[in-house]
């Protein structure tokens, strides 16, 4: 993975390319510490809470860490690759388990960060033209995100429940699409549950960052392209996707990368009974290693799932950042 | 400039927030966290909640604590904590060491936390200093760690499984309370009204651990033990394959169940359907009476038998619930601590909270108060002491709960959107089952 | 410039479909609010068949809702105003300047998201405690710890987001300002930070919600004197019962300042950037 938000190239088409910053030759030029200054902060303080803890994490995937040992994590044998062998031998029951549940996480993902990114897409399109009431809506949108997930989750869960619930009072009820009430909550219905709550969740957060960078966006492009007669899908087409690529590229990675982790959702909208169809890895990983007290298999698990998110990220920016490059030039 | 003093503000404002925040405790409470009992005379005591909510448990356990430090000058800080992060917490403080003095422990977890040396054993001296083995119920003391080795925990309130029948609904179909499993499944199908949305039973179908609990009453009905003496998993055998496909039968072939029970995840949803007149009967343990009453269904609506073993089975109608009571290891006021769990379990503090918790006393002569229904109290303690069995006493035991009652969630789950689970199914789930406990317990 | 037909079509349709979708649970959980616990576990209804204001009385006794509100307050705003500032340097360093370990730095602060944060829980937990030995400043249990953690959570994303809307922001402005003797941070403070400013509001929101949601942290790390809202809306749910309405009652009650914070903060979404800007 070499890359990361460089620097665009196309950022105004009006002025052609910006001038790239000076980069440091061999001579330390003035003020060449400035950059390393900036980010002495963020460097405490992910070494602290986040890097330190996954070097803890990676160590741990190589022990025999059970409940024997817990209390005293010097003494729990090494268990070299046997961690990782539990963990990858598909034939048996714990790989086995886990390839399904990657299986499930990988289309759970796909779909999550597709209609939410759509949705806020849509909704920052849509309010990006003043008119009357606009703020309202822009409000009310995020309420879903300003809502403590334990609450939103547990007001679905008590929506998708089969007797009482709200949704098939609507479906059944009100509107009479169906006549036998479905289960939403276990079977092979939970994962569409899953998605839809977990979509209701992030999609706001998608029309944050989009509204957000379209705002950035100079309203004269729009003027002159609408003069080249250009109609309101070209114009997003052409002007507003590319000039948010530098906000798409990161904000879609994340979203992926977070719904690929997303611990809280399922597990407030199953309880400690997850249902195969929402069999979402992290919960897995968290069964393997908070309820079975085997923390070295639950960490390898996690070591395994780290390379294989950080493959597809290096693919993805590799791609994508590439591809960003040749459009500029 | 206008935004650099916003900046600056917002540097001076987080900073003053930082400060004022956490310095000196300013706001909230001032309680030294999970101090260990850095005084000495302070004791640190989690406490997991039983009553109704956690105001209830402070103001049951509050005026317990004051006669504790009256009599023994030791101050207890006290922490109430919700199930849902009560093992977290735990599983945190055992790895960090930064622990309270004293907890409470699901009784069930007593061998696996014991694993893990964290916990102070108590040998002759700890024994005899909070007033010997001999005070307690014998089952229940059994709980408190591995056969062999001195318990790491001791009772603190008791629980058992009953089988609560709705007085009226029997009366009206002019049917005893079952004493049979027999009767309890005739009894059930006659009282399943489908149309007026009645059922005869409700179980907490969705909850794992509800569920593993079954299976394991079920087996031992059955005559059949989970774990060899090796403590290798036997789940797979005859009796306990044919005790979960019974348990699954009241949903599959008896009917008597609603489907929609495999979405409870909770207890407490069987409960509230009880209490509701949604069902006639629910197996729940003896502390759902609170909630039935919460609900308004008054305590002479109500009655309580054990849950029936089959035509030869065993007598067990329970495994012997409750919570538990454990000095972390590394206190730094042993003594102190001792003391503590002495008094807990004194007849007398016993009295007064197991009426509030609706729980079961420990102690062998103590007479039960939870509930004013004298006949109700006398049932359970008669389940609890004669007719419960101990969980497998092994530090694998939670490996059971979660491996056997996630794969009778599905199963459940299957029967509900219309599926059929042989017993065939149920073998081939149990042997998935052990093969789980006998590779995440290490190779 | 005129709207066509087709855009104001497009325009009614996606807000319609989008206001029911949010609309729906938040009016589920509003309407539930008002049912008395009885009605809200039976069969569901649209509008409370009783009326009762009783749960927006009673989730104050139930938990103590006020302090852990105020708890919330402290712990998320202090996480992102640090968070926030950190961020904007980190940034503007990776925007504007080329240098050596530059891809490194960006490269492992992406690679933290990719960790399932529940593995984070244990060594996380022992670093503190290990902090509060040695150096003797108390981090489980207290708010300082939370922000820290939070504030920490926020970065990454903070940062890479930051960066992308700096990226935005055309290098002549920068430029112009230092020609006209601004230091580098004159020209951040002067320059690039207003063009930035919905950029900066939508992190900041972010880094907000981030703090204010967090439950598996805060159910290790707080005790009864730093408990947050959202661990401790998980305590309506107990061994006896699950208070929905007062859940619901009380979820409703700690989101409205959040809404309000959201409205104020609107009038900075206007465009940070006019084409006049840049000459």
């Amino acid at each position: 993975m070499t890359t990361s938000t460089k620097v665009p190239d196309h950022v105004d088409p009006k002025d052609g390319p910006a001038p790239d910053p000076p980069a440091p030759r061999r001579k330390r030029r003035k003020g060449w510490w400035l950059p390393y200054a900036l980010l002495v902060p963020a460097v405490f303080f992910e070494l602290l809470v986040h890097i330190i803890p996954m070097i803890t994490g990676i160590w741990v995937s190589f022990l025999e860490l059970t409940q024997a040992y817990i209390a005293n994590w010097g003494a729990a044998p090494f268990a070299g690759l046997g961690n990782y062998q539990i963990s990858l031998d598909f034939n048996g029951v714990i790989g086995s388990a886990l390839l399904r549940s990657f299986a499930v996480t990988c289309a759970f993902t796909i779909l999550v960060v597709g209609i939410a990114w759509v949705m806020g897409m849509a909704a920052a399109v849509a309010l990006q033209r003043q008119f009357r009431g606009r703020s309202l809506f822009r409000t009310f949108f995020l309420v879903p995100y300003a809502l403590p997930v334990f609450a939103s989750v547990i007001a679905w869960k008590f929506m998708l429940q089969k007797d009482s619930g709200a949704v098939n009072h609507l479906l059944s009820d009100n509107l009479g699409l169906i006549d036998e009430k479905p289960f939403w909550l276990i079977g092979d219905n939970a994962f569409i549950s899953l998605v839809v709550v977990a979509a209701w969740r992030l999609w706001p957060f998608a029309f944050l960052m989009l509204m957000a960078g379209l705002q950035s966006i100079p309203t004269d492009v729009y003027e002159a392209s609408a003069v080249d007669g250009a109609k309101p899908f070209r114009q997003w087409r052409s002007i507003t996707l590319p000039m948010m690529r530098p906000v798409n590229l990161v904000l879609v990675l994340v979203m992926f990368l977070w719904t690929f982790n997303d611990f809280n959702v399922p597990y407030i909208l199953f309880g400690s009974s997850q249902p195969p169809a929402g069999d979402i890895i992290s919960f897995h990983i968290y069964n393997a290693s908070f309820l079975t007290w085997n923390f070295g298999l639950g960490a390898a698990m996690s070591v395994l799932l780290m390379l294989f998110l950080l493959l597809v990220s290096g693919i993805y920016l590799m791609v994508l950042n590439g591809r960003n490059k040749r459009a500029g030039n | 400039m206008k935004i650099r003093s916003v900046v600056a503000a917002i540097a001076t404002g987080a900073l003053a927030l930082t400060v004022s925040g956490c310095g000196s405790g300013g706001g909230g409470g001032d309680s030294d966290a999970a101090g260990g009992g850095s005084g000495s005379q302070t004791l640190t005591y989690w406490a997991s909640n039983q009553g109704t909510s956690i105001k209830h448990d402070k103001e049951v356990l509050t005026p317990q604590l004051k006669k504790f430090e009256e009599k023994t000058g030791i101050s207890v800080e006290l922490e109430v904590i919700g199930w849902d992060s009560l093992q977290t917490r735990i599983q945190t403080a055992i790895t960090s060491g930064q622990a309270p003095d004293v907890v409470n422990i699901g009784n069930t977890w007593a061998a696996s936390l014991q694993a893990t040396g964290a916990f102070l054993p108590f040998d002759d001296n700890a024994m005899s200093a909070i007033g010997g083995a001999d005070k307690f119920v014998e089952p229940a003391l059994a709980t408190g760690g591995a056969e062999g080795q001195p318990v790491t925990s001791v009772p603190l309130y008791g629980l058992a499984y009953g089988l609560f029948y709705n007085k009226a609904m029997f009366e009206e179909a002019g049917i005893e309370p079952p004493s049979t499993y027999k009767d309890m499944v005739a009894a059930a199908e006659k009282l399943t009204d489908t149309k007026a949305g009645v059922h005869g039973l409700a179980l907490a179908a969705g909850s794992y651990t509800e569920n593993s609990h079954f299976a394991f009453i079920n087996a031992v009905q059955n005559g059949a033990e989970l774990f060899d003496d090796q403590g290798q998993p036997t789940f797979s055998s005859d009796g306990v394959v044919k005790g979960i496909h019974r348990y699954l039968d009241l949903m599959q072939k008896h009917e008597v169940a609603d489907t929609s029970n495999a979405q409870y995840t909770n207890g407490v949803q069987a409960v509230n359907d009880f209490a509701k007149g949604k069902v006639a009967m629910v197996i729940s343990q003896n502390n759902a009476g609170s909630s039935i009453e919460a609900q308004g269904m008054k305590p002479d609506q109500w009655g309580v038998v054990p849950y029936p073993a089959p035509a030869g089975g065993e007598e067990i109608a329970s495994h012997v619930a409750g919570i538990n009571l454990s000095i972390f290891k590394n206190t730094e006021n042993k003594e102190g601590a001792l003391k503590f769990v002495k008094f807990m379990t004194s007849p007398e503090v016993q009295k007064a909270v197991s009426s509030e918790f609706k729980t079961l006393p420990v102690l062998k002569d103590a007479e039960p108060t939870f509930s004013k229904k004298e006949e109700a109290s006398k049932m359970f303690q008669n389940i609890y002491n004669n007719m419960s069995a101990p969980l497998p006493l092994v530090p694998a035991e939670d490996q059971f709960e979660s491996s056997v009652g996630q794969a009778m969630n599905k199963m459940f789950a299957t029967i509900a959107t219309g599926g059929t689970v042989t017993l065939e199914d149920v073998r081939v789930a149990m042997e998935t089952a052990e093969q789980q406990v006998a590779a995440s317990s290490g190779s | 410039m005129q709207e066509t037909r087709s855009a104001k079509l497009f325009r009614i349709a996606v807000l319609a479909v989008l206001t029911v979708f949010t609309a729906v649970p938040i009016y589920v959980m509003v309407s539930s609010s008002l049912k008395p616990l009885g009605d809200v576990q039976g069969a569901f209804s649209w509008w409370p068949e009783t009326f009762t204001i009783a749960p927006f009385i009673e989730m104050w006794e139930t938990v103590p809702l006020a302090d852990y509100f105020i708890n919330s307050i402290i712990v998320s705003v202090s996480a992102t105003l640090i968070s926030l500032v950190i961020a904007i340097f980190a940034a503007y360093a990776l925007s504007r300047y080329r240098f050596r370990g530059r891809n490194v730095f960006s490269t492992s602060i992406l690679t933290t998201q990719m960790f399932p944060g529940i593995l984070f829980l244990l060594p996380l937990f022992l670093i503190f405690v290990n902090i509060d030995q040695v150096l003797g400043i108390q981090l489980v249990g207290t708010r300082i710890g939370l922000i820290i953690t939070y504030l920490t959570f926020s970065l990454p994303f903070s940062i890479w987001m930051l960066a992308g809307y700096f990226d935005g922001i055309p290098h002549e402005l920068d430029e112009a300002a230092k020609v006209d003797g601004c230091s580098p941070m004159n020209a951040l403070l002067r320059v690039v930070l207003p063009a930035a400013k919905p950029g900066l509001v939508a992190v900041a929101i972010y880094s907000f919600m981030t703090a204010w949601g967090e439950v598996l942290f805060a159910s290790v790390m707080t005790t009864s004197a730093n408990r947050t809202i959202a661990v401790g809306l998980t305590l309506y749910s107990t061994q006896t019962n699950i208070y929905w309405n007062q859940i619901m009652a009380a979820s409703l009650v700690v989101s409205i300042p959040v809404v309000i914070g959201f409205l104020v903060l609107q009038r900075y979404f206007v465009a940070g950037l006019t084409s006049g800007a840049v000459k």
